[in-house]
């Protein structure tokens, strides 16, 4: 009878957190043993367990799941924030835990006497909480090293993921405004959703088991 | 002449079979101008499902828009009214831009709209010719039914600020229950009315079955009598035989605005995302100055383009080469009598090699001859 059922394709954010995602996949009974081995394959299946497992960039899970290709995924809150992607929102998964905040040059604040500017991984989540504060901003759009931007005096605050601050720190910068707790969450395909609902809601289920015992 | 059915591509041959369907229960098609003029739509701004329109001026200097819309065309020329009830389909391209591609796009949109007084056979007419539209594009959909009366009709009760309400509804439309269950204990909701907001949230599946479990959860008139509205197109579904394929799922909700009251939204198997949305929208209707009610809905005909793999074995039946000596007379000849059979025909002087056949054919002097099959 399973071999009838069309398997859940799962995306995987690729590094740590995909690592940790795929650990309790496995102990739920959604185990694919060949994954485990060091290759630079980025898809793998469990004709067994049903399942199917890609590893893709972590900002991209939304969009493979967006789009239907992948039925379920794992990604950071920080990337549905900023994508805004059309899926349901499953599980709080309690993994990857850190915040999204506005950080500056130690010391400082922000100063409203004119335009800020802010340098960003995340343009819609940055304009979205300043918009909320009605404050005139510039954003400046990086894809990594944020922090030197207020180091060179090309912004004066960041909009970045803090985990623990360290690195803020070392580049003699702190956290003044928190936006928002981030966390990894499981996300489906809404038509995925409606068509595979039964496994999708068990596999959803026995995940809160799961979270909520270690919790 | 008949048409040979393999030319259409699916979204064309839907296009017919819904508009046959719509036309036999008396709805008129509704031809409309590819544009408007842009004030239309920045005055009723909350009415679009987006915020970009695609501007041009006109020849006087009036800024016009492409139409991202259609149904707000058709309401503002409606005749429709309490006293006669209008029933009207369109089969229009729409310019909008989809998410993600950044770039506007020519969208395919076929619907129908019952402007007037919408009592319960209008509403029960509207969703089974939903049910019956999903039914023509595939046999393996999903439609899922809501109902704005109550959910909002929860919401109230909570007494919250508006942009507290829309958190919610945020919420409920992805099933997002943690975050549900977050914002329940900021804004101080009581416990027992948490409980019961997180299950109705929860709630999917079966239509009747999800009914009975929605009975529990009504605490105000509003709510009783959005829940008595679904039951009674429950039961008009049910005597048409569903088998399980429409759902009560409340997450299907959109912002405060738009729909009132009940609200559906249609999945078929094989497209990732909603291929047909509708519900009552009274608040345009009355936003427009009409003295009526309204209820429509809208198929995405473009999301079918990629749903079955359309592409050709062959280019063509057969390719019939010929010679410098052929007759060409008989040529045509034999080219009107391979086609009449119904078979597609390719005539080249030399095989080129770029086009694909399934039979190779010559004309020589004494008749045709295949040479190369490719079955």
């Amino acid at each position: 009878m399973k071999s009838l059922q069309r398997m859940i394709n799962i995306a995987l954010p690729k590094g740590r957190l995909g690592d940790k995602a795929y650990g309790v996949f496995e102990g739920i009974g959604y185990g694919c043993p060949s994954i485990r081995e060091t290759n630079r394959k980025l898809i793998f299946e469990n004709e067994e367990n049903g399942v199917r497992y890609f590893w893709v960039k972590p900002s991209d899970v939304a969009v493979y799941v967006e789009r239907g290709v992948a039925d379920v995924g794992v990604v950071g809150k920080d990337i549905l924030l900023e994508q805004s992607a059309e899926v349901y929102e499953l599980l709080d998964l309690g993994m990857g835990e850190c915040r999204m905040a506005v950080a500056g040059k130690k010391g400082g604040k922000i100063d409203t006497d004119r335009t800020l500017r802010v340098a960003t991984k995340f343009p819609n989540i940055a304009r979205g909480y300043f918009r909320k504060q009605s404050l005139e901003i510039e954003i400046i759009e990086l894809h990594g090293s944020i922090e030197i931007a207020p180091i060179l005096g090309m912004s004066d605050v960041i909009v970045d993921i803090v985990e623990t601050g360290t690195t803020l720190l070392e580049n003699d910068l702190e956290p003044w405004e928190d936006i928002v707790p981030i966390s990894a969450r499981l996300i489906a395909n809404k038509a995925s959703y409606k068509f595979m609902n039964v496994p999708i809601c068990e596999m959803s289920r026995k995940m809160n088991e799961v979270i909520t015992k270690k919790s | 002449m008949t048409l040979p059915k393999m030319l259409l591509k699916k979204e064309e041959e839907v296009i017919f079979l819904l508009r046959a369907l719509f036309e036999r229960f008396g709805y008129k098609q509704f031809k409309m101008s590819k544009f408007e003029e842009y004030d239309f739509y920045a005055e009723n701004r909350n009415f679009l499902s987006s915020e970009n329109i695609l501007t041009f001026s006109g020849l006087d200097g009036k800024l016009l828009a492409l139409k991202p819309d259609v149904t707000l065309s058709i309401v503002k020329n409606t005749k429709g009214s309490y006293a006669l009830a209008e029933r009207v389909y369109y089969n229009e391209n729409v310019y909008r831009v989809r998410k993600g591609t950044g770039e506007f796009k020519e969208i395919m949109q076929v619907g129908l709209e019952y402007i007037g007084e919408v009592d319960r056979y209008a509403t029960m007419e509207v969703i089974r010719l939903a049910q019956k539209s999903l039914e023509i594009i595939s046999d393996d959909y999903i439609m899922d039914i809501s109902h704005m009366g109550f959910v909002t009709g929860f919401i109230e009760e909570l007494g919250l600020s508006k942009t507290q309400k829309e958190a919610l509804l945020k919420g409920i439309s992805q099933k997002n229950i943690h975050s549900l269950q977050a914002l329940c204990r900021k804004f101080q909701v009581k416990e027992e009315l948490e409980n019961a907001f997180i299950e109705m949230a929860s709630l999917c599946g079966p239509l009747e079955e999800g009914l009975q479990k929605a009975k529990a959860l009504c605490i105000n008139a509003k709510m009783e009598d959005a829940l008595s509205e679904l039951e009674a197109v429950c039961a008009a579904l049910k005597s048409s035989g569903d088998d399980g394929r429409i759902r009560l799922d409340f997450s299907v909700v959109n912002g405060m605005d738009y729909y009132t009251g009940i609200i559906f939204q249609g999945f078929v198997n094989g497209v990732p995302s909603s291929i047909l949305l509708g519900g009552r929208y009274d608040n345009l209707v009355r936003k427009l100055g009409k003295d009526s009610d309204a209820i429509g809905f809208a198929v995405y005909l473009d999301l079918l383009e990629r749903y079955e793999k359309q592409q050709k074995e062959y280019d063509t039946d057969i390719l019939l080469l010929y010679e410098e000596k052929t007759d060409a007379a008989a040529l045509l000849r034999a080219v009107e009598m391979l086609t009449d059979n119904g078979q597609s025909v390719m005539v080249q002087k030399q095989n080129q090699q770029t086009v694909s056949y399934r039979q190779l054919w010559c004309m020589k002097e004494r008749g045709l001859e295949i040479i190369a099959e490719n079955d």
